[in-house]
Order: C-alpha cells, then sequence, then structure tokens
C-alpha cells in the first residue's frame, strides 16, 4: 500500500473514532430533551425497521428490542416486554406471607436467592425478628454462591454473544457444579427455598464444606483459562473496547447500579455502603473500573466472580457454629405488624430492593420489586443503542446483565 | 436525617413522618408540593439515586398512595416520599424531566394501576399488557382468581392423578367409590344453591 493511502486510511479511521463518541454523548442526561420522540418516514426508503428478539440467540431470554435502521446503524430502538408477565406482585397479594417464598424465587431465574433473602428480611424488619449468627453467614454464603453462579453463566452470555462458543459451554457447565452444591444443601438446584424468616431452612449436610472448597478450586481455574482465551483473544478485543460507552453523568440519572456502575469508576456497592448481613465483618474492597465499555465491564464481572471465591473462602473458615433458625409464630396464622419499609442488597446485575407494605392482616398489602435491570434494560439500553451498528446489539445486551423476568415479575 | 427532615417540613409541611430505621425515613407530603419536595430533595439535599416509584392501592379509603423513593450516595440513606392521590380521579404530576428513569416506572404504573402523568414521554402506550381491555389489574377491586376462571379453561380430555386418590382406588375399591360418590353429592348440592 502506498504510503499516502495509509494516512488517508489513518486520517479516516481517526476521524471516525473521533465522531463515534459525539453521537452517544450530545445530550445532556439531566434535561428532559432526550425525552423527544423522533418521527421517522418509513416509506421513504431511508429507514428499515426490524425487530431484535424476543426468538434471537443473542437476546437475554425473552424480551425484544424494535430497531429502526439507517444502513445498518440504529436510530432508534425501543425495548418490548410482555413475554414472562406472571404477575406475581399482584398473586403476592392473595397468599399469606410464608406461601410467597415459592413465588418470589422465580422473579429472577439466574440469582433466585437474592430474592428470597430480601423478602425474607423485610418480613424480619417488619415483625422485629432476629436471625441466629449462624445462619446470617449461611445465607451470605448461599448469596455468594448463587452471584458466583449467575456471573459465570453471564460470562458465558457475553463471549457467545460474539462469537466465542466454547466459553457459554463452559460457564453453564461450571454453574452447574454451584448448583450441585444446592442440590446438597437445599435439595434443589434452581429454586431452591432456603431461606426463610427467622433463618434458613437447616444447617450444612456432611462434607459439605470440603465440597465448596473443591468448586472454588475448580471455578478459579476456569476463570484463568477465560483470562487466556476470552480477554487476551483479539477478535473480543476489537470488539468489545469501545463498544457501550456509558458515560458517569449517566449513572445518577438513570439510576445505574453494581457492575454497570462501577465499571465506570463510580463507587456503588451496596454491600459496602450499606452493610446488610455480615458483610461489614468481611474482608473486600469495591471494585472499579474506568473505560467504561463492554471490555470493561465483562471484565469487572470477571473480578467480581473472583472477589465472591475469596469471600466463600473467608466464609469457611470463619463461621461460626451455633442453632440456623429462630423461633417463629405458626406462620400459616402470622399476622405482620402494620407498617412499610424498604430493604436492599447487591445482586450480580445491581441494586435489587423490596418495598413492602403490610396493614396488620396476614396478606401482604403490596410487595414492589425494584430489579437493576428494569432501568438497565429500558431506559439505558434505549439510549445506548442508538448510534451503534446492529451487529453490535447483541454483544451490547449481555453487557447490561439484563435479566427479563425481573423487568415485568 | 433529622435536620433534613427538620428543613423539609419547613418548607413543605410535613403532614406524617415515619422513621423506619435510622437510615431510612418515610414523609407524607401534600399532592400539589409533592414534586417541589422531590426537586428539593434532589438539588439541595443530594438525593440523586431515584430508587424507585411504586403505588399502593388503599380501597378501603379510596386513595391511592404513590411512593417516590430516593437515596442519597454520600450519607448511604434513603427518603421516602408518600403522596396521597384520589382513587376517582387518579392524575399526577410526571418528574421525567428530574430523572430520566423516572418515564419507565410511570409507565408501568399508568398500565398497571391507571393513574396518569401526563406529559411523560410514551405514557400511554403499553409496556407489558399489549391488548388488555380490563381495568387495570394491580388495583384491589380486580380479582385474579375470578379472570382466570372466566379466561383460561382446562384443555378437555386431561385428567389428574390424584396419589391419595390412587392408592385409596386401588387398595380400597369399594370404601373409596362410597367416599368420592358423597363427596360428590354434597358438592352438587352446594353449587345448587
Amino acid at each position: 500500500m502506498k504510503s499516502k493511502e495509509l494516512s488517508e486510511t489513518i486520517a479516516i479511521k481517526n476521524k471516525s473514532e473521533e465522531s463515534w463518541p459525539a453521537i452517544q454523548t450530545d445530550l445532556d442526561p439531566w434535561q428532559p430533551v432526550w425525552a423527544q420522540q423522533k418521527e421517522f418516514d418509513l416509506n421513504s426508503g431511508k429507514y428499515v425497521k426490524i425487530w431484535h428478539g424476543p426468538q434471537h440467540p443473542g437476546v437475554t431470554g425473552n424480551m425484544s428490542v424494535e430497531l429502526t435502521l439507517e444502513g445498518d446503524v440504529i436510530v432508534e430502538a425501543k425495548t418490548h416486554v410482555g413475554y414472562l408477565h406472571r404477575g406475581f406482585e399482584k398473586l403476592m397479594e392473595r397468599r399469606k406471607y410464608i406461601q410467597c417464598f415459592p413465588i418470589v424465587c422465580r422473579i429472577c431465574v439466574p440469582e433466585p436467592d437474592t430474592n428470597e433473602y430480601l423478602l425474607a428480611a423485610g418480613i424480619e424488619e417488619l415483625a422485629g425478628i432476629e436471625i441466629p449468627e449462624r445462619a446470617a453467614w449461611i445465607r451470605t454464603l448461599v448469596l455468594e454462591m448463587v452471584r458466583a453462579a449467575s456471573l459465570t453463566m453471564g460470562l458465558g452470555g457475553q463471549a457467545g454473544a460474539f462469537g466465542l462458543v466454547p466459553i457459554g459451554q463452559w460457564g453453564v457447565a461450571h454453574r452447574d457444579y454451584i448448583l450441585d452444591l444446592f442440590e446438597e444443601l437445599t435439595g434443589g438446584r434452581v429454586y431452591h427455598m432456603y431461606i426463610i424468616p427467622g433463618g434458613v431452612r437447616q444447617d450444612f449436610p456432611e462434607g459439605f464444606e470440603e465440597h465448596v472448597k473443591f468448586v472454588m478450586n475448580k471455578l478459579e481455574k476456569l476463570i484463568s483459562d477465560i483470562e487466556k482465551v476470552m480477554f487476551n483473544n483479539a477478535v473480543f478485543k476489537a470488539r468489545a473496547k469501545g463498544l457501550g460507552y456509558i458515560p458517569p453523568e449517566w449513572i445518577e440519572p438513570y439510576g445505574i447500579t453494581g457492575t454497570t456502575a462501577r465499571a465506570a469508576g463510580v463507587p456503588i456497592d451496596v454491600r459496602k455502603d450499606n452493610p446488610y448481613l455480615i458483610y461489614d465483618q468481611l474482608d473486600f474492597h469495591k471494585i472499579l473500573g474506568s473505560a467504561s465499555d463492554v471490555y470493561e465491564r465483562t471484565t469487572l464481572r470477571k473480578e467480581e466472580i473472583l472477589n465472591s471465591i475469596r469471600l466463600i473462602r473467608q466464609i469457611l473458615e470463619r463461621i461460626p457454629d451455633g442453632p440456623v433458625r429462630a423461633k417463629l409464630p405458626n406462620v400459616l396464622h402470622w399476622k405482620i405488624p402494620a407498617g412499610e419499609t424498604y430493604v436492599r442488597a447487591e445482586s450480580g446485575r445491581g441494586e435489587m430492593g423490596y418495598y413492602m407494605v403490610s396493614d396488620g392482616s396476614e396478606y401482604p398489602r403490596r410487595v414492589h420489586v425494584r430489579g437493576a435491570s428494569y432501568t438497565h434494560a429500558m431506559a439505558v439500553l434505549e439510549r445506548l443503542a442508538v448510534g451503534n451498528s446492529i451487529a453490535d446489539m447483541a454483544g451490547l445486551m449481555p453487557s447490561l446483565q439484563t435479566c427479563p423476568p425481573e423487568i415485568e415479575r | 436525617m433529622e435536620e433534613i427532615l427538620k428543613r423539609l417540613d419547613e418548607r413543605f409541611y410535613v403532614r406524617e413522618k415515619k422513621q423506619q430505621r435510622p437510615n431510612l425515613l418515610f414523609v407524607t407530603v401534600d399532592k400539589k408540593v409533592a414534586v417541589e419536595a422531590v426537586t428539593y430533595l434532589r438539588d439541595y439535599e443530594g438525593f440523586r439515586h431515584l430508587v424507585m416509584i411504586s403505588a399502593v392501592d388503599y380501597i378501603e379509603q379510596n386513595l391511592f398512595q404513590l411512593t417516590y423513593l430516593l437515596h442519597n450516595y454520600q450519607l448511604h440513606s434513603d427518603i421516602g416520599v408518600r403522596v396521597f392521590i384520589d382513587r376517582e380521579h387518579p392524575v399526577m404530576d410526571s418528574i421525567h424531566h428530574l430523572w430520566a428513569a423516572a418515564q419507565v416506572y410511570q409507565r408501568e404504573i399508568k398500565e398497571m394501576f391507571g393513574i396518569d402523568f401526563p406529559g411523560s414521554p410514551r405514557v400511554d402506550e403499553p409496556m407489558i399488557l399489549e391488548g388488555w381491555d380490563n381495568i387495570p389489574p394491580m388495583r384491589k377491586d380486580f380479582d385474579t382468581k375470578k379472570y382466570a376462571e372466566e379466561t383460561y379453561f382446562p384443555r378437555e380430555g386431561r385428567f389428574t392423578l390424584d396419589p391419595i386418590k390412587q392408592m385409596e382406588k386401588k387398595n380400597y375399591p369399594l370404601e373409596a367409590e362410597v367416599k368420592y360418590e358423597i363427596k360428590r353429592v354434597v358438592r352438587d348440592n352446594r353449587d345448587k344453591k
């Protein structure tokens, strides 16, 4: 290639690199101008409207995005949900508190225990129940295990979206090892119904600690393999770096939490800021990134898995002995005192919270589930997709860790 | 939190307050000043994170309760601003200009409770329930059981094998037949009334 042509190519490349972040950050997120609805003349032949999902391998679950394209650049995206609506919040109003537990774990399929913990914590706060110390440690262990399982599968999904399919299979396989542990501990693989008000259902079975340590070693080895195959892969680097940049100014107006916010360098972690259970006694720190693109978010997710492994090892070393359940009144005729509360926890995707209102009867008046996917998949994704190529859409969605069952409940 | 509550009370007159936890406070303000109170908390008191907007149906008092839950990242504390609005005319001012995330919550509340937020973008578009023609489903007067029985029917030719029934019929055929015949007669007579 002649040197003149080469310099021209470099100039075009530099120009395109300069111009593309401008598409994304031209509007101030605090101003309402972003909410203006654009009209596209579909009959002009310039625009094409296609549906990305709900049956698409790159979509995270049953969700679809209605895209308006100009060439292969997305000019408008609208998220459509409703394929999974089961009306859990309404169903809970007809059920007694203890009957809600088989429902709430189905709110998020990869990470059910966060929901169980939050419902139990809300009931305990309203009814004024103290849980035994060992129960708090076991709850923390279960939450960290399920976070590792969900993030491992999410890492695989992210790799699969960019064509690195074997890593997706490794991720699902290693999640299964953790599910085996859950089967041993709780009797259920996917949905556990293990955390109940007043503690947990039962103590560890025999030899459980050894099995956990074995699986954690396996998972650690998997992460070192993924480090080599995925994070040093030229294809993955080329496609993920610079894609889906979220500026730190977006965090507050859009309500972004979790790894997505920490990848932008904003130190938000519910485990550190509002410590629940025994997180204030454990030794860990917030993992922060700076680049805030898909690559950075995926790296952070990998670091979170390693962090979970470290926390699980700490818990197994220091877990105290004692009872695992507090005494409860008859749960079938259990009247919770009137009041309202909001409890929150850090799930793998971000802040998860339960807003519970009780009117003094046996049934909850209202349970509102606040999931991180709610804003991530609706408000953020619609804005983030604009200006990107349609080929990058599949990689953009798993990087926000969306979970459609959590949006619709 | 005490000082924040005092300053909020001076400006907007807090009708009711409840300190649920040291870092969680619920206040009730009038509908007219609710958006101003939320704006004041966001701009002057540092409650920059909108955690959620939720609605509660108090059908006995003919009221809807809207809760705006705000979080302060410096103090690590939350404040829940509660507003009571009339159930007959459920209209509330929109806060989509304060938080970009608010429009999604308002769309859901419009759909699930029928509370209108005029001016909020895409608030009239269906979000989860496309093609819904009944009353908003999260209201207390919507009966899920009745709706399910009227809308969905069991497929013909299907039967369930209850283990207890099966074993009774297998081991004690005569007694089981008498028992279930009596049960059937009782049930038929009850339905006639």
